[in-house]
């Protein structure tokens, strides 16, 4: 998708270098395809345009876009700064301040609170030497209290509950009291999910939180949320008041559009997302991901830490230094396949990588979309593999000849392979690839 | 919600005209609204405003329609609009729902079903339940139940969810609501033996309706999907046919992931009918618009609500009549 977009831009521009009169035009062009991107990753419409109303200003503003050689690249690059700005520059933790500090989880039905609320105690109790204490106000949803107590087993973090009592102030509260003599200094106070439309549900939400006063009120998303993200975080908002967002469900293909509605419309920051179902899948929110990914930009970060956890961490220093380097070969390709393959979750892997998603466009991605690729570099010779700038036209025909595919489709390999390369090596050199790689040595 | 009841609830000639009636006014009151700009600007041309089709654009997609099938939409209008010329100004938002109906029902190759009685004639009556985390696919096992139930059926529900905290408490916690059988070999158990013994379990004990739970899962994971499948074919290995249908709900709010959603969970498990939740919200559930344009699966049953009861068959132009409706309010 990267390379649509980016292509898409500098297709708007193509042949109207130069011509200074076609500026505007030109301009307004690749803002609609800023746009449309925008909008098939589920940020909202009126968002998305008043976004790239902004976004036009400042090309129009900025003399070089057309003196570019790549106006494209440098669209591209007024939208990445303009959104990884909009959705908030340093993260910003939570507030656990307070005997004890209080943490109100609430959000849509099915959006991932008990499961984040599990995993908040986990993170405050193993990598802030806090003691949490869950506390279960969800009276409503079958078997809503056995599900957190399932999960403070799971992280042996206390529970405090009342099945009798069907008043979550009351048991919020009662919690407090329970926190204070026991010498717990954190709670976590998971609630029911309710629609922005329950005045009766809401109601409530506003009650538990006047009657226990946090420290910090969350608000939580499902990432694969659409249009409908921002009434629900105005909503929320105007009755809580809260203090940050919660983004779940990041482990999927979801572009995630929503991050950037909500934090457009209600300007609170993303303080947490959550990717998976177990407890130790939480992590800090990083702007620059979240724009390259609802930019469809490809995540190299989010890749090689994956990679990361799926091979040793030399490996993953391997293939960064060569990537800087740009002498990222065949065989580094054919290996990160491999890897992929071994981890399973291909597709979304797969677009992580810068360039890929081009190439596996049309696939329907499973192990046998590789097959073909894998069969091509398999007839490369072991010189070939490490230097692919030795493929000239006669290697290529021999080649073409060993691995049964015909000549215009391992050149159309190589030469993707070559834009591949030159995109990882381009944002390795960013200055949001720095800023992050920084950030993920832990 | 007793908005809810009344805009998807078996409605009287009275309560249709009534309802008629108040909608008109609201297109009425509302100026600048949606229906009174594109009446405007449509009627007697031959040809429709760039204004109007920016208008449309933008309430198709701010409700999840998707790029794609609102160009599909705008393209029908057009060609309506070009063919039809002469447009009553009364008719023109009946344009718009006719063209959305008729898209929903040209890739529903199923009839609609009109009341909760299963599909098919087997006795048990199997049924699977997939889709992503959290959409609702426990509570609409629970309601689906009870519709079944209340027919005087007898009714097994399965739990094939073995892995989410609590997922087999809050299975039985609903066949105790509902008042009908359970089957479950409780929690990290394999879910496609659960599913098998399930099925099992239905023949033994002369169930009419068999219904298996299945975690939530991402359609990403490659893992989790193959699972799937597996619980499936372990289904037809006790009783060849089963499962009958394969019902993948998908969520109101839900985006344009809802249609990759959709792709996946058809590869792994050649998905047979949807299942919309969550309508009851303000998200319109557009997506399902997009979805059943390019899949074959028709949508069987909507969520409106957290009730037992809140469960409703499809009905195309019921549908399409209270989107436009959520649209004309927001
Ligand atoms: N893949 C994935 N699943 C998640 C994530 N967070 C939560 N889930 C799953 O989503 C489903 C719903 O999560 P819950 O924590 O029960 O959601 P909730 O908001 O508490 O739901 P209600 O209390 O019913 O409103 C469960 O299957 C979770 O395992 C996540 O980040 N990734
Ligand atoms: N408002 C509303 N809430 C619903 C509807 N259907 C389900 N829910 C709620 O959504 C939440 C999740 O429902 P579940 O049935 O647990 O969802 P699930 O798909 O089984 O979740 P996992 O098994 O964790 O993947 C619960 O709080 C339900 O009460 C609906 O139609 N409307
Ligand atoms: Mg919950
Ligand atoms: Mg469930």
């Amino acid at each position: 998708m990267f390379d649509n977009l980016s292509e898409k831009l500098e297709s708007a521009f193509q042949g109207l270098k130069g011509d200074g009169k076609l500026t505007e035009i030109n301009i307004a062009q690749s803002v609609k395809e800023i746009r449309r991107a925008l909008v098939a990753a589920d940020v909202n419409y009126k968002i998305a345009k008043e976004f790239t109303d902004k976004i036009k200003d400042q090309a129009l503003g900025t003399k070089n876009v057309l003196s570019a050689v790549k106006p494209g690249e440098v669209m591209v690059k007024i939208v990445m700064d303009e959104m990884v700005e909009l959705m908030g520059g340093q993260s910003v933790g939570i507030n656990t301040s307070g005997k004890p500090g209080i943490i109100l989880i609430s959000g849509l039905q099915g959006s991932g609170k008990t499961t984040f609320s599990g995993k908040l105690a986990n993170y405050l109790k193993t990598k802030k030497k806090k003691s949490p204490l869950l506390v279960a106000c969800d009276v409503y949803r079958p078997a809503a209290i056995n599900q957190l107590t399932v999960i403070s087993e799971q992280i042996k973090v206390p529970i405090f509950k009342d099945e009798e009592n069907k008043d979550p102030v009351q048991i919020a509260q009662n919690a407090i009291l329970h926190a204070q003599t026991h010498g717990f200094d954190v709670v976590i106070v998971d609630t029911a999910g309710r629609l922005a439309v329950d005045e009766h549900m809401m109601r409530e939400i506003e009650n538990i939180k006047a009657g226990i006063e946090p420290s910090e009120t969350l608000f939580v998303v499902d990432a694969m949320t659409g249009q409908d993200a921002v009434n629900t975080a105005k909503a929320f908002n105007e009755r809580i008041n809260y203090d940050g967002v919660v983004l779940t469900k990041m482990d999927g293909d979801t572009r995630g559009g929503a991050a950037l509605s909500v934090k457009y419309t209600v300007g609170k920051p993303i303080k947490f997302v959550s990717t998976g179902e177990t407890m130790e899948t939480i992590d800090v929110f990083h702007p620059e991901r979240m724009a390259q990914r609802i930019l469809g930009m490809g995540d190299i970060v989010s890749f090689v830490e994956k990679a990361q956890e799926q091979f040793d961490e030399k490996e993953a220093a391997r293939i960064e230094k060569k990537i800087k380097k740009n002498k990222f070969d065949f065989n580094d390709f054919l290996g990160q396949l491999n890897q992929i393959k071994k981890m399973g979750d291909l597709k979304s892997l797969i677009n992580m990588i810068p360039g890929m998603s081009k190439m596996t466009k049309n696939l329907d991605i499973d192990d046998k979309a590789f097959s073909k690729v894998e069969s091509i570099i398999q007839s490369m010779t072991p010189q070939e593999r490490s230097n692919p700038e030795l493929l000239n036209m006669s290697r290529k025909r021999r080649i073409a000849n060993g691995c049964g595919h015909n000549i215009h489709e391992i050149n159309m390999f190589v030469k993707q392979f070559d834009q591949m390369k030159k995109m990882m090596h381009k944002m390795s050199k960013g200055k949001g690839m720095q800023g992050m790689m920084g950030g993920m040595k832990k | 919600m007793s908005f809810f009841k009344k805009m998807f609830g078996k409605k009287d000639e009275e309560t249709i005209k009534a309802e008629k009636a108040e909608l008109d006014k609201g297109l009425e009151r509302s100026k600048t609204g949606f229906f009174d700009k594109i009446s405007k600007a449509v009627a007697g041309k031959a040809t429709v405003d760039v204004e109007v089709l920016d208008e449309l654009e933008n309430v198709l997609i701010t409700s999840d329609v998707g790029l794609e099938t609102t160009v599909k939409i705008i393209d029908r209008i057009e060609a309506r609009v070009a063919r039809d010329k002469y447009i009553n100004t009364n008719e023109l938002n009946e344009i718009l729902r006719d063209e959305i109906v008729q898209l929903l029902a040209e890739n529903n190759n199923t009839q609609e079903i009109e009341d909760f009685r299963p599909p098919v004639d087997s006795k048990p009556y199997v049924m699977m339940v997939v889709g992503v985390n959290g959409v609702g696919k426990t509570t609409t096992i629970g309601k689906l139940a009870y519709q079944f139930k209340e027919m005087g059926l007898k009714v097994a529900l399965g739990a094939g969810d073995t892995f989410r905290a609590a997922a087999v408490d809050q299975l039985e916690i609903w066949a105790n609501r509902v008042g009908c059988e359970f089957f479950s070999k409780g929690m990290y158990t394999d879910p496609a033996a659960v599913a098998y013994e399930a099925v099992q379990y239905g023949i033994n004990n002369d169930c009419d309706v068999v219904i298996v739970d299945t975690a939530g899962r991402l359609h990403t994971k490659k893992n989790l999907m193959m699972e799937l499948t597996k619980i499936k074919n372990s289904m037809n290995k006790k009783m060849p046919g089963t499962p009958h249908d394969v019902m993948l709900v998908l969520d109101a709010t839900t985006g344009q992931n809802a249609i990759e959603q959709a792709k996946q969970f058809t590869a792994a498990t050649e998905v047979t009918c949807l299942a919309l939740t969550k309508l009851d919200g303000t998200a319109k559930g557009g997506v399902a618009i997009g979805i059943s344009d390019q899949f074959k699966i028709p949508i069987k049953y909507i969520g409106i609500g957290e009730g037992m009861t809140q469960l409703q068959v499809f009905n195309k132009r019921e549908f399409v009549d209270s989107f436009f409706k959520k649209i004309e309010g927001s």
